[in-house]
């Protein structure tokens, strides 16, 4: 998936002047996350902007190129260091175009690693993506497979209003197909993933991996799960899920962040809204245990969610 | 003319040839300037000798050196478990830069209040938190100092006044703040020591923390380490004025620039600050020179510096020029230090041991500590 980002992020550099990347460590270094190796050396230090660490100036930096006409990617270098910059995602970015009545723009790409598992301690372990999408205004991007990265990403980057997108830091290593062709994908379209018959499993981003391995583990068990990847958090596009929950009567919400008002909270109130005639079976959420995460591996494992918690759920609901 | 002092990891470069180097002549910007400080500082220790306890006895300086030591080869051990796989996460080394918290630490009376970012260890073992729970902490044991559950990055020992390990650049400044605001509050006549980079330095919280620390005039004392990268960027590439203290001018607090590879050097100018902030002056503001011999972290790939310039860093060692000094003062003999050094050896394979054989985290400590109640 690394590539993949990095593709779409060199490809829309090449093709619109007025993009550019400025973050911590995004030039000389070549990114944290090695996304924007060999750029600062290709792109020279007007467009591959190394930044002091300073995320409010990064970001803040970012809206106020982006309403002149700009096209910025302020990277941020995990999410977690997105707090630091909250005031400027949650009051500036996400409201300056409805607050001036349309006037401005703020064509803003703002991309974050994110995600457990890496030992990293509490601060630096969060998956607080639903944080970003509970404010209108702003668009937020979570791809789980390296095709949708690149196109979702290249949609971001022309997007006018401000995206947050979320990169999985355990994701980066994952290998998947990504065209040669010019591809976009849209944003705020969730996708099926899997077809399957007897149970909708709706997940995104990291989960969508786990999920998969656990449905791999429910076929050998003769049970056939249909996974809905959604891919962006705001705009929801809940028709998938809800065409593949009236098939299947039966869902599991899969996400890594923490259970109490997420993903799971939202996606399952819509169902009961919407489709409650269909509800064959109590929807199951599958999260984060409602800990500050530890830096102790296996501490640390037991708090997430794991393939064997999706199996379980699955089989709960059937 | 300075010499060439370094600490060799196996301790087999010939000592004669160590020279004490004068570090003023390293950094033209203070140049003679310092020298006068340090007269000054000697003899102003000579007045507050009794109450600042500046003397240092002859065990007092060998309990520093063996400090240096030991957070020198804790690191080393650390490295290499890391790449046995033995330690995960992020791990930030203290090598070469030992004498600044050392230096802090010994200046410091036991009412005064350390908190550091997540480079920590070198402040852990400094406080006196044993080697044992340091090593244990970063292999994620029970035993460690914050029980397994914070690793590298966040170790405190709150009896020993030391406040954390903090990894959030910058975040706690303001809370530095606020710990020296709970001692003037509380009329107590305690320092907060707060220890930040010089990436720090670009953040919004190290601004809003230290002007308030000015407006109220906190009692906190303001360490930038001062290493010359933010990860791998330069002072100059991130930072519009390259000597930090200047910052501090900028909020009218009285500042220094003070030689981090000289330990006596950094703790002559910590009894001095915290003379000055105890006296009820406000807050007081450090630039430490030092430098990082490894990596940001582990697992850097170092794009942005030539292995010329760790050598030449490398050859102004401060365990080395600590020992030059020990040892041209007559304060104590090659063969003392020798002893020590060997010593440590032997604390660390204990270290190890009791860390590699202790328990991991009962599964239930998960859910303990989210709350008070
Ligand atoms: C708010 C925030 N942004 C970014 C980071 C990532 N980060 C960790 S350490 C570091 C460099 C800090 O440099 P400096 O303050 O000079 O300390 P040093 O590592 O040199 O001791 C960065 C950018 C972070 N931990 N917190
Ligand atoms: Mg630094």
């Amino acid at each position: 998936m690394r590539e993949a980002i990095s593709q779409a992020i060199w490809e829309e550099m090449e093709r619109d002047e007025r993009v550019f990347i400025m973050g911590e460590e995004v030039g000389v270094w070549g990114g944290t996350y090695a996304v924007t190796k060999g750029f600062y050396d290709h792109f020279g230090s007007k467009r591959v902007r190394d930044t002091p660490i300073a995320e409010a100036a990064i970001v803040g930096g970012g809206i106020g190129a982006a309403m002149v006409g700009m096209r910025p990617i302020a990277e941020l270098m995990t999410i977690n260091f997105a707090f630091v910059a909250m005031d400027h995602i949650v009051n500036q970015a996400a409201k300056m175009r409805y607050m001036f009545g349309g006037q401005m723009s703020v064509p803003l790409v703002i991309r974050a690693v994110g995600g457990g598992g890496r030992q990293l301690g509490a601060t630096h372990s969060q998956t607080p993506d639903v944080i970003f999408a509970h404010f209108p205004g702003l668009k937020v991007v979570a791809p789980g497979t390296p095709y949708d990265a690149k196109g979702l990403l290249k949609s971001a980057i022309r997007s006018d209003d401000p995206v947050m997108f979320i990169e999985h830091s355990t994701l980066y290593q994952t290998r998947g197909e990504v065209p040669e062709d010019e591809y976009t994908v849209p944003i705020g379209k969730s996708k099926i993933q899997r077809p399957g018959k007897d149970v909708t499993i709706v997940t995104y981003s990291k989960m969508l991996d786990i999920s998969t391995k656990a449905a791999d583990q429910l076929a050998k068990e003769g049970i056939e799960a249909e996974i809905v990847d959604l891919r962006s958090l705001r705009p929801l596009d809940m028709d998938p899920v809800l065409e593949s929950f009236r098939k299947t009567n039966r869902a599991v919400i899969v996400e890594e962040g923490w259970r109490s008002y997420g993903v799971g909270s939202e996606i399952s109130s819509r169902i009961y809204e919407e489709a409650f005639d269909y509800v064959d079976a109590p929807i199951k959420r599958v999260a984060q245990t409602e800990v500050p995460l530890p830096y102790n591996q296996a501490l640390e494992q037991s708090a997430l969610p794991q393939v064997e918690d999706v199996v379980k759920a699955v089989k709960e609901v059937l | 003319m300075p010499g060439v002092v370094v600490y060799d990891k196996r301790m087999l470069v010939p000592h004669s040839g160590r020279r004490m180097v004068i570090s003023a002549l390293r950094w033209a910007s203070i140049g003679a300037g310092v020298r006068v400080d340090l007269l000054l500082n000697r003899i102003m220790q000579l007045f507050i000798a009794t109450e600042g306890n500046s003397e240092m006895k002859k065990n007092d300086h060998l309990d520093l050196y063996h400090q240096m030591v030991l957070i020198r080869r804790v690191e080393e051990r650390a490295a290499e478990l890391y790449q046995q796989g033995k330690i995960g996460g992020f791990l930030h080394l203290y090598i070469g830069q030992e004498a600044v918290s050392t230096g802090l630490v010994a200046a410091r009376q036991p009412q005064d209040r350390m908190i550091t970012a997540y480079r920590d260890h070198g402040v852990a073992i400094n406080v006196g938190i044993p080697a044992e729970q340091v090593m244990a902490e970063l292999l994620g044991k029970a035993t460690g100092i914050s029980k397994g559950k914070g690793g590298s990055m966040h170790m405190a020992d709150v009896e020993k006044n030391f406040w954390g390990g903090h990894a959030i650049v910058g975040a706690h400044l303001p809370i530095a703040a606020g710990m020296a605001l709970g001692d003037q509050y509380a009329g107590n006549d305690g320092v907060t020591i707060c220890m930040f980079g010089d990436g720090a330095t670009n953040i919004g919280f190290f601004h809003e923390g230290v002007n308030l620390s000015k407006v109220w005039d906190l009692p906190v004392l303001w360490v930038c380490e001062n290493n010359q990268y933010g990860m791998g960027t330069t002072i100059d590439r991130a930072s519009a004025v390259s000597e930090i203290r200047q910052k501090a001018e900028g909020y009218g607090i009285p500042n220094e620039r003070v030689d981090g590879m000289n330990v006596m050097e950094v703790r002559e100018a910590t009894l001095k600050a915290l003379e000055f902030i105890r006296s009820g002056k406000g807050p007081y503001f450090m630039e430490i020179m030092t430098y990082r011999y490894r990596g940001h972290s582990m697992g850097d790939p170092e794009r942005y510096r030539d292995s010329g310039e760790v050598k030449k860093w490398q050859e102004s060692d401060p365990i080395g020029i600590y020992r030059a000094y020990l040892t041209k003062e007559k304060i104590a003999k090659e063969k003392e230090l020798d002893a020590i050094d060997e010593s440590v050896e032997g604390e660390i394979q204990t270290a190890v041991q009791f860390a590699e054989s202790s328990p991991e985290p009962a599964p239930e400590e998960l859910f303990t500590n989210v709350y008070a109640e």
